[in-house]
């Protein structure tokens, strides 16, 4: 108590310019504002141990907490559980009394006899290759080409972010434009619409995914360099010095001091992709509904629950399937790699 | 099925019934259910002078069309229809928690399976009383659709149209076509027509229901009107020889159809027709709605699909109708009743008809001068008919033709050869979703 009083003391008479030295209690100012304060202050928190907060206190607090408590288990994990459980009956939607327990059947048909469910997994698993593959090491020489302050470098950074300012459904409307058999951009220009020189982008099942995957990855292009470019002006500038005066050539700062540097950065690209890759969804339903080429779960979800008289349990066992498989491929991962980063 | 551009839906919801579908949200989001109470609309206070009605006619012209039929209908009997009108295609995929929620009094929906099976959930009023009033405005086949599994009536439809060949006179007569009334005389034409440079059938199958109406001609015409129920029904095996019958006469015809149907919605397959790059298309009588100059739609003609097994001929005629139903437990059934013995009437339909010309009446006593030729024309088509059958998807379980028929056809018209591996899938999956309930 006695320090604190003299801190303040100190502060008190530093402020108001008066050349008293350290330790002096006796100015007017000091010794008339703090020892109320510290009686004050003995005083409540003495109190404070049967009754820290009012009872209005503890409403409001349990308000703001609670409800959003609620809130989160209702619809979060109340929902998550509801549909797993849902995932072993079948259930049309019409009255509870209609669900029906099947144990494992759904997995069963989803496994042995559901023609799209394989396709499905295959082309997420695509998507994720592709995205890490092709747009993510673009959108890295991107951000490495911007960073170097070049002229118009924000003309440049707008106009390869802006791809990811457009949501997913306007881009499959955009890029719908292009693609279209008969009227789209690249047939119109190279005459592949006309019969017998017929190249079908939207419904041939060799090329829709890939036509998709474009798409995406113009989006992700963008996407990537941000997060680059944020990784990279963190990096502290007497790094690429030293290296410079080491004598090592750009490639050879940017493979053995930048791209290190960049790892927590890395860490959060390829969660991001994988997550960008299980979640697809939004471009292919605008695109063809997810048919022939460009099945996915997300879409096999929608298609079983959304409708008239829908298989609530079987498209729930689709949505479990997804859930193990994102879980199974974020949890080791986030684990590894923070730990890793911890240690660091 | 009308297929409707992306529309804006939205009534705003109220207070009270935001917060009564937060609360079922809670309940049920983690199945997935959007939960329609929001749309519910005003019908909290049940006011004898008010019948609320759930619409899902969101386009422009049908929108306008059904608002007159209202304003008759008060002007009549001093009832106002409180109309709450959602997105067509979000009526149906939400139609489902929206009757178990606070549906409106009345609906918009389809005759056959799709309104049977709702009668049969119990989500729906018998209509026996409005049918002993309208009954003999309807011909047989009507009364037919309109009825659920236990005999009782819970429908009223309002108009109907035909699927049939669509063709323009114009092409036929410049080339020297004539309408072929066998499936040889088909195959043959289309063989001409590749010749003279023409698309002999335009084809897209994008929305992955066109296709359904393809499978649905041949079916009938090879096996007739009982084999289409029976497989419908889920009674029949798809594994039977008669469905791959089907398939092969399909695919003798396919090489004729235009190239790349998947990536081509039905919109743009019609264009070709319009543009006269296409012989014919086989689609129902909306195609009309692609042709936008009177001069092109007066070069508009049909043909029923050509006959396959002369024991079956042509009786059987598509033609999916829709109407109204009313919901569980309508909070003004003497106004309900009133409103439905009005729709049942012709004229009812003739207030629609003369604003949406795409369809023709489906009551026999309408007043059919007013129709144009091709009106007048399926008109005829439909009230020959021995049979009528709706649509793939309005005849058979909506769950199985959507998440199993509509991928199975777009891999068949992909690679046609396939069959075997193919039908014997949609058995594996048929059985389990029809066992389900």
């Amino acid at each position: 108590m006695t320090t604190e009083t003299t801190t303040t003391t100190t502060g008190t008479a530093g402020t108001a310019g008066t050349a008293g030295t350290a330790g002096t209690t006796q100015t007017p100012e000091a010794g008339a504002a703090p020892p109320p304060g510290t009686t004050l202050h003995r005083k409540r928190s003495a109190r404070g141990h049967q009754r820290l907060l009012t009872r209005r206190d503890r409403f409001v607090l349990a308000v703001m907490a609670g409800v959003p408590t609620i809130l989160h288990l209702a619809l979060v994990w109340v929902t998550a559980l509801a549909s797993v459980l849902l995932a072993f009956t079948t259930w049309d939607g019409i009255g509870f009394d209609s669900i029906t327990w099947v144990g494992l059947d759904n997995f069963r048909q989803l496994f042995a006899d559901n023609p799209q469910f394989w396709p499905a997994v295959q082309h997420n698993l695509i998507w994720f290759v592709v995205l890490i593959l092709v747009p993510t090491p673009f959108g890295l020489f991107l951000a490495v080409q911007l960073d170097k302050r070049i002229r118009f470098s924000r003309v440049y950074q707008t106009a390869f972010f802006l791809p990811v300012v457009i949501s997913m459904a306007c881009i499959g409307f955009v890029w719908q434009l292009i693609y279209n058999p008969d009227t789209g951009l690249i047939n119109s220009i190279t005459g592949a619409n006309r019969p017998g020189h017929y190249i079908d982008w939207i419904g041939n099942p060799e090329l829709n995914l890939w036509a998709v995957l474009i798409a995406a990855s113009w989006r992700h292009t963008g996407y990537m360099m941000i997060l680059y470019l944020a990784g990279l002006k963190s990096v502290d500038p007497s790094l690429r010095e030293a290296s410079a005066l080491d004598g090592a050539n750009e490639w050879q700062t940017f493979r053995n001091v930048i791209f290190p540097t960049l790892r927590p950065t890395n860490t959060v690209v390829l969660v991001v992709t994988i997550i960008e890759a299980l979640r697809a969804f939004d471009l292919v339903f605008v695109f063809n509904k997810g048919a022939q080429g460009t099945e996915l779960l997300s879409i096999l979800v929608t298609n079983n629950i959304i409708g008239e008289s829908s298989r609530i349990g079987y498209g729930s066992a689709i949505a479990v399937v997804l859930l193990v498989i994102s879980l199974a491929v974020i949890i080791p991962y986030l684990i590894v790699t923070f730990r890793k980063e911890r240690r660091a | 099925m009308r297929p409707s551009p992306a529309g804006l839906p939205t009534p705003s919801p109220s207070r009270r019934s935001l917060l009564r579908s937060a609360g079922g949200v809670a309940l049920l989001a983690g199945a997935g259910i959007p939960l329609l109470s929001a749309c519910g609309g005003s019908n909290s206070a049940s006011d004898p002078n008010t019948v609320t009605l759930g619409s899902n006619a969101s386009d422009a012209v049908p929108k306008k069309a059904f608002a007159e039929i209202y304003a008759a209908f008060k002007k009549k009997s001093g009832i106002t229809v409180d109309v709450n009108t959602k997105d067509h295609n979000t009526f149906q995929e939400q139609i489902n928690s929206y009757l178990q929620g606070t549906p409106d009094d009345v609906f918009n929906w389809f005759a056959g399976y799709r309104m049977q099976f709702f009668a049969a959930k119990k989500l729906a009023t018998p209509l026996d009383d409005v049918w002993a009033k309208i009954g003999d405005n309807f011909p047989d086949a009507m009364k037919k659709l309109s009825k659920g599994e236990d005999g009782k009536y819970y429908f009223v439809p309002l108009y109907t149209y035909p699927w049939a060949v669509f063709y323009r006179k114009s092409v036929f007569q410049q080339h020297g076509y004539t309408v072929p009334a066998t499936w040889d005389e088909l195959v043959a034409l289309c063989k001409r027509m590749k010749k003279d440079g023409l698309v002999p059938i335009a084809f897209g199958d994008k929305d992955a229901w066109p296709a359904m109406g393809t499978f649905d001609q041949i079916n009938f015409r090879l096996n007739g009107y009982d084999f289409h129920v029976e497989l419908m029904a889920g009674k029949a095996s798809w594994t039977d020889a008669k469905v791959r019958a089907v398939f092969d006469h399909w695919s003798e015809l396919l090489p004729y159809h235009q190239d790349g149907a998947m990536g081509r919605t039905w919109q743009d397959a019609a264009q070709t027709l319009v543009a006269k790059k296409a012989g014919m298309y086989l689609l129902g009588s909306f195609v009309a709605q692609q042709f936008s100059g009177t001069a092109d739609l007066d070069d508009l003609d049909f043909f029923a699909f050509p006959e396959i097994d002369p024991a079956h001929g042509q009786d059987t005629v598509e033609a999916p109708t829709d109407g109204f139903m009313v919901s569980k437990s309508p909070k003004n059934h003497s106004g309900v009743v009133k409103l439905l013995d009005f729709l049942g009437t012709p004229q009812a339909e003739a207030i629609y008809l003369k604003a949406d010309s795409s369809v023709v009446a489906a009551s026999s006593k309408a007043d059919t001068s007013s129709y144009t030729a091709l009106q007048k024309k399926a008109y005829a088509m439909i009230s020959g008919a021995k049979s009528l059958t709706q649509f793939m998807d309005r005849d058979s379980r909506p769950d199985f033709t959507s998440t199993v028929m509509q991928p199975a056809l777009q891999k068949f018209v992909q690679n046609p050869k396939g069959v075997d591996g193919l039908l014997s899938s949609i058995e594996r999956q048929k059985k389990t979703i029809f066992a389900s309930s």
